[in-house]
């Protein structure tokens, strides 16, 4: 038994050994006529590097493309790399530098725009061989939306020799897609079948593209109006998860504005229009953070940014609402209105700053490598990585408060002076340090908000103003002094806004939001969670 | 206490109060066109001709300082959505002035604006009817302003949204309008609004004499708003309302309808705001959604503020002092504006919460007849 194994291994070795020459020498043959004279042979000799999928066709497609294929006089193609005196020249059948030509000597191989589009679609399906498996993927991609018959082939032996299954699914749907077209009546049924199960608006559009076909074979127009049905049924599901989540996204964003501010209004009944540059204000700390991080550390530590970011800006935008409480605002107490122009003045002198240090333009903050890009959980919408870590850490940032204000000794003296001021004073309770402390934990949560913010938008100094009302509407929507309340107001905003946008358009949506709370307001003048008690009236 | 400080003081209405009203009044009217037109252009006295549209400016944003002092210092409203009215009465002038361009647009489309010609517009749309005649568009500049003001302020007021609440509600409704007039397909212009105006009443815009009449015309109006509001202050009603301001649920006990007369002040309020508006647009020659923008309104409650609360001559002179130093700031160093305008919102909440004319009055300066004085000082800044 053992001797029967090593021998048909042995065998498999020979048998591959001499397979492998073969596969080469059909290689070379093919190189060798690129460098024909005459644009249609190199064009048939494009094809047959396309169909005998050998990734090594790769370079060489690519310098054919990019001029920088050379034919040696006697006849060996060879490829360019480098520029200049750096300039070298490749065999790429031996994969080995040629060094007994001098590159004077060489003439480049033209190409014309018909070759040029032959290379690309070449390219394009040796790419499904590329041993780098999002190249793949994409290649895969590439042939479904640039579907054509002579592609079956070629699909076929990549998904033979695929491993990864979901670089598998999509070679086999682009398969499906050639098929759809091209194949036998049977072939074709069961392409229409497979293709049924899909969520992607482009196979819908090849399904319908099918039934367009007035000649059509009756059984193959049913399956099809099945199918186009059945992906239909998906696609406006998959459309109302995506408005689901891009709707909690954005209420994340609105609940992160907004619940510092929901803690200070709601605490201390101070409205504080400077709250949009304590965001603006963290959001900068974020881009001082990077450019430190860029500049002093190893590149290695760049993605740590983030992170040492989000106590920083806590402790800037924090420190300076405690400054700010203790030089201002406590002696404006009682005159709300006051208390709104004055943080308006502060908010302007705050933004004119910021623009005179960093300048008026938009600045940059790029997301760190874990946070980029996104996966696509069901087909035909992207959860991007940047918006999924904001929700989560908004509902961290969201636990946390709950936390303090419910389990420890400043939560609940926190909770008395919202409650009835003067009776927390008898108490006992130090009611200036609370407010202090109470204005910088609101002021420190809007600066965390900012730095979240940076990494899914500009930031510029008037990047408070655009939060500003938002973020008082949820407030005033869900009620003063109630993270409940604001966690409710700031999802139902976000998810509200978002099933409207594709009814009414982006603006008309936030105009009938923006209408419909003060509706709402004159019914439920306190929110929708009202603390209830007779202070609340003072 | 605070009633007596800034507030009701009867017997006001006397013999020298009309010597005083009507001696500023005549001096804004007379002076501007006299040093413009009449003395030689080199002289140091001399208004040139530029100037007088800026005045006119300064005039109507007293005249909006005034409608907003009316519901905040007296009646404890501050409306950060006072702006909103302003530019609907703009909006409504500059209705009236697109339709008089006629066929001299770029276009030479009798029928329709400019933008609406370039939008592919086939006809004018229904809201634009009757914009042709200069009496229904100034009926409508008072009664855009005035309906939605009634409807809204009715709806808060009725529902007891007070304080910060109505401030904020108010700032949504001037957010709300601002995105809706940025829509092209409203047909107000998109983010162009109005402009590029010829004739109003047949005269042309642009010429000296027109522009010294627009002038003319917005004192009136100030003069006019002045005198409505100071009799609603000064009145029985404006009792009840200062009664408002500072303890609500006590007159409403007291079986007055608060709803009622803060809609009442509201509506009164954003008229006048409107009407400053129509004035501002033809001689600033543009109306574009930005006038709707909150921070606008904002900076309407500081000029209030600067200048006093509750004392209605403060709000003039506020909005002229501001809008002066906000002129030459913004032209002679423009990164110090917003500290200045900063500070001007922080000192005056802080260290003069009364305004330039409690400042006068803390200084000893007795008020009835300095406090006059100080108008024309202010208007002519």
């Amino acid at each position: 038994m053992m001797r029967r194994l090593c021998f048909l291994a042995a065998l498999g070795v020979a048998v591959m050994a001499f397979a492998i020459p073969a596969y080469a020498d059909e290689f070379s043959t093919i190189v060798a006529q690129l460098g024909a004279d005459s644009f249609s042979d190199k064009e048939r000799a494009v094809a047959g590097l396309a169909k005998l999928g050998d990734p090594r066709a790769v370079p060489v497609l690519t310098a054919l493309q990019d001029g920088r294929l050379v034919k040696a006089p006697d006849g060996r193609v060879l490829i360019v790399e480098g520029t200049g005196q750096a300039a070298r020249l490749i065999d790429p059948v031996a994969g080995a530098p040629a060094t007994d030509l001098a590159l004077d000597d060489l003439d480049r191989l033209r190409v014309n725009n018909r070759l040029r589009s032959a290379i690309e679609g070449a390219l394009g399906s040796l790419t499904l061989f590329s041993p780098d498996p999002a190249a793949r993927l994409a290649a895969a991609q590439e042939a479904m939306r640039h579907r054509s018959p002579d592609s079956v082939p070629l699909l076929e032996k990549a998904i033979a020799a695929e491993q990864i299954p979901e670089v598998k699914a999509a070679m086999q749907q682009a398969l499906r897609a050639a098929q759809l077209f091209a194949g036998s009546k049977e072939e074709r049924l069961a392409a229409i079948r497979t293709l049924g199960g899909a969520t992607d608006p482009q196979i819908k559009n090849l399904l319908d593209e099918v039934r367009a076909d007035p000649k059509l074979d009756p059984e193959l127009r049913e399956a099809a109006d099945k199918a186009a049905a059945s992906i239909d049924r998906r696609l406006q599901l998959v459309g109302i998860v995506a408005n689901l989540f891009q709707g909690i996204s954005l209420g994340s964003v609105l609940l992160l504005a907004a619940i510092g501010l929901a803690i200070t209004f709601g605490v201390m009944g101070v409205i504080n229009m400077a709250h949009g540059e304590m965001i603006m204000l963290g959001a900068y700390t974020a881009f001082v953070c990077q450019e430190v991080f860029r500049a002093v550390l190893p590149p290695g530590w760049f993605d740590a940014y983030l992170a040492a970011a989000v106590p920083i800006a806590f402790i800037v935008a924090g420190g300076l609402g405690v400054v700010l409480e203790r030089t201002l605002i406590r002696f404006l107490y009682g005159r709300p209105l006051e208390t709104l122009l004055a943080t308006w003045g502060v908010s302007l002198i705050l933004q004119q700053a910021v623009r005179s240090v960093f300048g008026a333009s938009n600045r940059e903050v790029s997301n760190p490598n874990w946070m980029t890009g996104g996966f696509d959980p069901a087909g035909g919408f992207t959860v991007t990585w940047n918006r999924l870590v904001i929700i989560v850490f908004c509902f961290a940032v969201l636990g946390v408060i709950a936390l303090i204000l419910n389990r420890t000794r400043f939560g609940l003296q926190m909770r008395a002076v919202t409650q009835n001021r003067d009776m927390a004073a008898v108490m006992g309770i130090r009611t200036a340090r609370v407010d202090a402390l109470t204005f910088g934990l609101g002021s420190g949560i809007a600066g965390m908000a900012g730095v979240a913010l940076s990494q899914i938008g500009n930031v510029s100094p008037n990047l408070g103003t655009f939060y500003i009302v938002d973020s008082f509407l949820v407030v005033v929507f869900g009620g003063v002094g109630n993270l409940m309340g604001t966690l409710v107001g700031a999802l139902t905003l976000g998810i509200v806004n978002k099933f409207l946008e594709p009814v009414a358009g982006a603006v008309l949506g936030k105009i009938v939001v923006l209408a419909a709370i003060i509706l709402f307001i004159q019914r439920r003048p306190r929110g929708l969670f009202a603390l209830k008690g007779r202070t609340v009236e003072a | 206490m605070r009633a007596r400080a800034a507030g009701y003081e009867p017997r006001r209405w006397g013999a020298a109060f009309w010597t005083r009203f009507l001696l500023c009044g005549a001096a804004l009217v007379l002076a501007v066109p006299i040093l413009n037109q009449a003395v030689a252009p080199d002289s140091p006295l001399a208004i040139p001709d530029y100037l007088v549209p800026l005045l006119g400016k300064y005039v109507c944003y007293a005249l909006l300082a005034v409608s907003l002092d009316l519901i905040w210092g007296y009646a404890g409203i501050l409306s950060l959505g006072q702006g909103a009215f302003f530019a609907l009465g703009g909006y409504c002038m500059g209705m009236y002035l697109m339709r008089q361009i006629g066929s001299r647009g770029v276009y030479g489309n009798a029928e329709l604006p400019d933008f609406m010609v370039f939008l592919n517009w086939k006809e004018l749309p229904w809201f634009w009817w009757g914009f042709d005649h200069f009496a229904y568009a100034a009926l409508m500049a008072l009664l855009v302003p005035g309906l939605l003001a009634f409807v809204f302020g009715w709806l808060a007021f009725r529902s007891r949204v007070t304080g910060v609440y109505l401030s904020i509600i108010t700032q949504a409704m001037t957010y709300a309008l601002l995105l809706a007039f940025f829509r092209n397909d409203m047909g107000f212009g998109g983010n162009n609004g109005l402009t590029d105006y010829k004739d109003i009443l047949g005269w042309d815009v642009h010429r000296p004499e027109t522009r010294l009449a627009l002038y003319v015309a917005s004192v009136a109006a100030l003069g006019l708003g002045f005198l409505v509001s100071r009799f609603i202050t000064t009145s029985k009603l404006g009792r009840v309302l200062l009664a408002v301001r500072d303890a609500e649920s006590r007159v409403r006990f007291l079986g007055y309808s608060v709803t009622g007369v803060k809609a009442f002040v509201f509506t009164v309020a954003a008229v006048l705001a409107g009407i400053a508006g129509a004035l501002y647009v033809p001689q600033i020659g543009i109306i574009n959604p930005s006038e709707f923008s909150p921070a606008n309104s904002i900076e309407v409650a500081i000029w209030v503020s600067v200048g006093g609360r509750g004392t209605l001559v403060g709000a003039m002179v506020g909005a002229v002092l501001v809008n002066f130093f906000k002129t030459w700031l913004t032209s002679a160093a423009p990164e110090i504006w917003l500290f200045f305008l900063g500070l001007l919102f922080v000192l005056s909440t802080l260290v003069f919460p009364r305004g330039l004319v409690g400042l006068l009055a803390r200084l000893g300066w007795k008020r009835p007849p300095r406090a006059a004085a100080t108008i024309p000082a202010g208007k002519e800044a």
